[in-house]
């Protein structure tokens, strides 16, 4: 009950907002701040107008948003991957760990920004260049938070699996995977957010010739401000989207954890 | 695994942990070393490391590269601080009067997940692409983790010592100063470090898209298009910013452990 | 069956804080055995039980299982420990968690889950198989960390004060278990507590532990008739005196 009734306050509130803000923009008619409506009409315009074959999005939305996206995926899923598994690797051995700690925090202070140019280097610019970017920028957080993870298993945890004498793979598997999943999804999560951006950030860069990004920097070029708010209303809701799938995932998987969790506080 | 090491964990001490990480970062060194001298990686690609410090201490002694540094630097404080001297008293805002804090949800969930580096071109258009542009980004991305900890650090504030207090009649802004603040300060010094973070990687983002003018990320982009590239170069700059970033974070938790001591004291009673 | 030789344990060995948990320690179990040990908290029970199970290295003497020596967990030993409710893994259901053991023993899924159910039917908690450790009290717990033992049918079992944290009335029951247990599966039992009563009720034999450094200060058979009883039992002569007797010895070496 007091669920539904707040958000039809939020949701009024918002609604209430754009109005003023829809008015305030034609009232100052600044050519740098267009009315939603203005931008929500680009949208649909550019990306979303196409025929009902295509799921209505335009030959531009086809080839700019899921190039962006497709790249974003293979990045995030081969980035994640390698963090989970080094993560785990570099857990199962506190010698290992204290060895590597220290380059590791060095690797993911690095802003991933400031690589970029290393990679443009070494692969000249295109897809490659892109996904490793991507990989490269996201795999510190996942690795580290994992690594983390699976150094905080309960000892008690561990001499029961002793105990029982369960194999190497059975105690990975059962005991040490599961109590690192909770560390494991804080650092998905921020690499799901930081993904995002470095995509982004790779599209801004000059030799780019598709994309969301680069959809923005031609809007820049050619002054097109209605063009570059609606690309950047569109990462807003794609962000915003990639995060709610992600908590959906995030709340199966973690079920026991955070229902163990409100039972103990 | 044997016995041995499912004994409970025997605490290593401080010195032998820094002597471990320290003896890593030289095995790391002398492997980009020998991967670069025996040719098995590009030497364009990957200069020796040997090569990569040295070309790091020369920076420190030309005067450009500090132009590019300290600029760098500014835009990255000056950004932190705005972004916390707006975050925090929002959020102790926010936290505290659960009206203002449902009539703005809906737009705080709207603007925050828009990836900050997409308005680069935007505020870049708007107000220009000088140390203004540098700064208005680094605020608005640093503003969400300073703004989502504040909030969180309010919840957790003992309702008890917020009783007590009021019932000596102390009015409402106290009971903010004297109790939910000083409760929630952990939250905000984890926000603002995880923040300090955020605000280098968008000092670094818009420097080079915008590239021009001084700064770190400038210099990087330049020796990147240079024929041919120069790669010890930008090696040596993302040495200096990443050495900068892992600094600032270990100076962050450092003063987060000393002045909060009673904090991580309680956490780990009750955990 | 268990032998222990001369067994001793320092903590932190080699620093200024090196703590001695036993020292000289001798103790023999016979198969079939319900060996109650009993000595002050913090004196090094749990060290003790540690070092059986192969989960610590003791620093000097030696444990013997059926001959060989202990150096890693041996094979057929489960241990019922003090910390049950951390014990338990929180992501498996109390089936699942029951089951796991299984693994190693040759049984299809299918029989795993037969075994677990029958465990989980002989403490009393069929009905929660599915249930997850969380969603039960505390002494349900603690049951389902027996069931898991009892499934795995071990030839040793080694429990650290089972019932700690308990109800009165779970406990007596709990006790009972284990006394039908052992009555029907050829079972040697070494059971840790700080309860002078139960350790006189539930074993065959009590050994009492001195103050730390831990060794054997008494060891007393408990001849006690028929089939044990929380009400008659405890209210007959002998048991009367046998827990006089294992309490002055506690409370002797505990006050020294
Ligand atoms: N891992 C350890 N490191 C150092 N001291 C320990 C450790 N485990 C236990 N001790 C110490 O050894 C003594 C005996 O502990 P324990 O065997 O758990 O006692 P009990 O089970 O009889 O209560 C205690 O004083 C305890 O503080
Ligand atoms: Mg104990």
């Amino acid at each position: 009950m007091r669920g539904t009734r707040t958000t039809v306050f939020r949701i009024t509130v918002l609604a209430v907002l754009v109005l003023v803000w829809e008015a305030a923009t034609w009232l100052a008619g600044s050519a740098f701040f267009p009315p939603p409506s203005t931008i929500v009409t680009r949208m649909h315009a550019m990306w979303f107008s196409g025929p009902f074959a295509t799921l209505f999005l335009t030959d531009a939305a086809i080839g700019d948003i899921l190039p962006s996206l497709g790249r974003m995926a293979l990045g995030f899923a081969g980035g994640a991957l390698a963090g989970v598994v080094l993560g785990l690797a570099l857990g199962l051995s506190s010698r290992v760990y204290d060895y590597l700690d220290g380059v590791l925090q060095f690797l993911r202070a690095i802003p991933p920004p400031a690589l970029v140019t290393v990679f443009l280097v070494v692969f000249g610019f295109g897809l490659r260049m892109q996904l490793a970017f991507i990989m490269f920028s996201i795999v510190w957080p996942v690795l580290l938070n994992t690594a983390d993870g699976a150094r905080s298993v309960e000892p008690l945890h561990l001499q029961t699996s002793q105990v029982f004498r369960l194999s190497r793979g059975e105690r990975l598997r059962r005991v040490v995977l599961p109590s690192a999943l909770p560390k494991m999804f804080a650092g998905l999560r921020l690499a799901l957010s930081l993904s995002l951006i470095v995509m982004v950030f790779s599209e801004l860069l000059p030799g780019t010739t598709n994309g969301i990004g680069f959809q923005l920097t031609s809007a820049y070029a050619t002054f097109d401000l209605p063009a570059m708010w609606a690309g950047i209303v569109l990462l807003g809701v794609l962000g915003y989207l990639l995060n709610e799938v992600f908590l959906v995932v995030e709340r199966r998987v973690l079920a026991w954890h955070h229902a163990a969790q409100q039972v103990v506080i | 695994m044997s016995a041995e090491t499912l004994a409970p964990l025997r605490p290593v001490s401080p010195a032998t942990r820094w002597s471990r990480r320290a003896a890593g970062a030289l095995a790391f060194a002398a492997l980009i070393e020998l991967v670069s001298r025996t040719g098995l990686a590009d030497r364009e690609f990957l200069p020796p490391a040997t090569e990569i410090v040295w070309r790091a201490v020369i920076l420190v002694t030309d005067a450009d590269f500090r132009t590019h540094a300290l600029t760098s630097l500014l835009a990255w404080a000056i950004g932190l601080a705005v972004a916390a001297l707006i975050a925090v008293p929002l959020g102790l805002l926010l936290g505290s009067v659960p009206l203002i804090d449902a009539a703005t949800r809906s737009v705080v969930e709207f603007l925050r997940p828009i990836p900050s580096v997409a308005l680069i071109p935007l505020v870049a258009l708007v107000i220009g692409t000088g140390l203004q542009h540098r700064v208005a980004l680094v605020v608005y991305a640093s503003l969400w983790p300073i703004l989502y900890n504040t909030m969180y650090g309010l919840r957790g504030v003992d309702p008890v010592a917020k009783e007590s207090l009021r019932s000596y009649g102390f009015g409402p802004l106290a009971v903010l100063l004297r109790v939910s603040l000083p409760s929630a300060a952990p939250f905000i010094a984890t926000g603002v470090r995880l923040a300090a973070g955020v605000a280098l990687i968008l000092t670094v983002s818009t420097e080079i898209v915008a590239g021009r003018g001084e700064g770190i990320g400038v210099f990087i982009f330049f020796a990147g298009i240079a024929v041919p590239a120069r790669m010890d170069a930008i090696l040596a700059g993302v040495f200096w910013v990443g050495l900068f970033g892992v600094l600032v974070n270990a100076l962050l938790v450092a003063a987060e452990r000393r002045a909060f001591r009673w904090h991580h004291a309680q956490r780990g009673e009750a955990g | 069956m268990l032998e222990i030789d001369n067994l001793s344990h320092v903590y932190g060995g080699g620093t200024p804080n090196a703590h001695h948990a036993i020292e000289g320690l001798n103790l023999s179990v016979a198969a079939g055995e319900l060996l109650c040990i009993v000595g002050p908290s913090g004196c090094g029970k749990s060290t003790l039980l540690r070092s059986i199970a192969g989960l610590i290295r003791p620093t000097g003497g030696q444990v013997r299982i059926e001959g060989q020596v202990v150096r890693q967990t041996p094979d057929n030993l489960a241990v019922v420990f003090q910390d049950y409710s951390r014990s338990l893994f929180p992501w498996m259901s109390v089936e699942d968690n029951v089951a796991l053991p299984l693994r190693r023993r040759n049984l299809d899924k299918r029989q795993r889950q037969e075994a677990a159910k029958e465990a989980l039917e002989s403490v009393g908690l069929a009905g929660a198989a599915r249930k997850y450790p969380f969603q039960l009290s505390g002494g349900m717990q603690q049951r389902v960390a027996i069931a898991r033992a009892l499934a795995y049918r071990p030839t040793l079992m080694l429990m650290d004060e089972p019932f700690g944290s308990v109800d009165a009335q779970t406990r007596e029951d709990l006790e009972d278990l284990v006394l039908q247990v052992r009555g029907h599966h050829q079972m040697t039992i070494v059971l840790i507590t700080h309860d002078i009563d139960e350790s006189v009720y539930v074993g065959d034999r009590v050994v009492v532990l001195s103050k730390a450094p831990a060794h054997v200060v008494g060891d007393l058979k408990v001849h006690l008739p028929g089939p044990r009883d929380q009400i008659s039992t405890r209210e007959h002569p002998d048991f009367v005196h046998l827990r006089a007797e294992v309490g002055r010895l506690v409370r002797g070496h505990a006050t020294v």
